[in-house]
């Protein structure tokens, strides 16, 4: 009975991750976070994307709020926060929210408010669903290893 | 199966992104090398020179081995200290000079992976680093060892049966890094 649920529950993580895979969402630099979680690290994807949450999170309200300066728009430090956003989106595969940043940037690189403003209005849509996405996911694989009774390994 | 410490490469992560930290930390040790991470250029000049200060004239290499670095592998891309201006630094260092060090960058600039190229860093990768690329790393390594040592390593450091496996199935043509543009 636990045995068969888990393995429901498996299916619907690999279906949610099909999903975000063929939409966009996600590529294979999050597959690559999946492969270095073993049982030395066995937390690592959830930390690593925690933390990016917890980073983005800044770097939205940064963004936003020098957009919104009325007195005078700073590009470079518009172009700084997307650095980092777009490095750390590329690190655990977040593909779309990359690619947002890459045409936010060229829109500051233009010196272009307006630009930057729908930018700004997509990369929080596209940020906000990716994030949902993953809690979801984690959500589903914290009851898969609950129903699988899943014991880590003691380590000697 | 433990690695005594002595037969285990020490990495120095350069790195202002924790993301990317905690990324190459992890890729570092699951490969069984030994990891510092630090944020800076500067703090890396820091780790290394007090390296250097604890070095003891005497050739005892199991000794001197406890704080060696054996690799070097910065970001590009950092406020204040670039990774080129550490790697620079590096090279004119009569101590440091010869620790391997590999540059990791965001962006493809070919002008970029030339100049830090003929500055003297064996390689280039660009981010995201994958375990592939850590794979390469090994070789660079090697060289820096006596012969026995070497044969040790080899036997210890899984990489290389890894390696010819990545490379079927990673072809080295499918991502192209230093000639022309990637396609992202």
């Amino acid at each position: 009975m636990l045995g068969l649920s888990a393995d429901r529950l498996q299916a619907d993580m690999n279906r949610l991750l099909t999903l975000l895979f063929h939409q966009g969402v996600l590529d294979e630099q999050f597959l690559q976070l999946q492969e270095l979680q073993d049982e030395s690290s066995p937390n690592f994807v959830s930390e690593v994307v925690n933390l990016y949450f917890r980073e983005s999170d800044k770097h939205l309200r940064n963004l936003r709020a020098i957009l919104m300066d009325r007195e005078c728009l700073d590009y470079k430090k518009l172009e700084i926060h997307l650095n980092h956003f777009m490095g750390s989106s590329s690190s655990i595969g977040a593909k779309r929210v990359r690619n947002v940043c890459l045409a936010f940037r060229a829109a500051s690189e233009q010196n272009n408010r307006v630009g930057c403003l729908r930018s700004l209005e997509l990369l929080e849509h596209e940020y906000c669903f990716l994030k949902n996405n993953m809690h979801e996911l984690f959500h589903i694989e914290q009851q898969r290893v609950m129903a699988a009774g899943v014991r880590y390994p003691m380590l000697d | 199966m433990a690695i005594a410490a002595e037969t285990q490469f020490h990495v120095l992560a350069v790195d202002d992104s924790l993301i990317d930290r905690k990324l190459i930390e992890r890729l570092l040790k699951t490969s069984s090398y030994q990891v510092t991470a630090v944020d800076s250029g500067s703090k890396a000049l820091e780790f290394l020179g007090l390296q250097d200060e604890q070095r003891k004239p005497a050739s005892d290499s199991s000794e001197s081995q406890e704080i060696e670095v054996n690799l070097i592998i910065t970001d590009y891309c950092m406020p204040g200290m670039t990774g080129y201006d550490l790697l620079r630094k590096i090279k004119e260092s009569s101590s440091l000079k010869d620790i391997p060090v590999v540059i990791m960058s965001s962006e493809n600039v070919p002008s970029r992976i030339n100049r830090c190229l003929e500055e003297g860093a064996q390689e280039f990768f660009l981010k995201p680093v994958q375990l592939s690329d850590v794979n390469r790393l090994l070789p660079h390594l090697l060289k820096g060892k006596p012969k026995e040592q070497q044969q040790e390593q080899q036997h210890e450091q899984p990489n290389n049966k890894r390696k010819a496996i990545d490379e079927d199935l990673c072809p080295k043509n499918t991502r192209q890094r230093y000639n022309g543009l990637t396609v992202v």
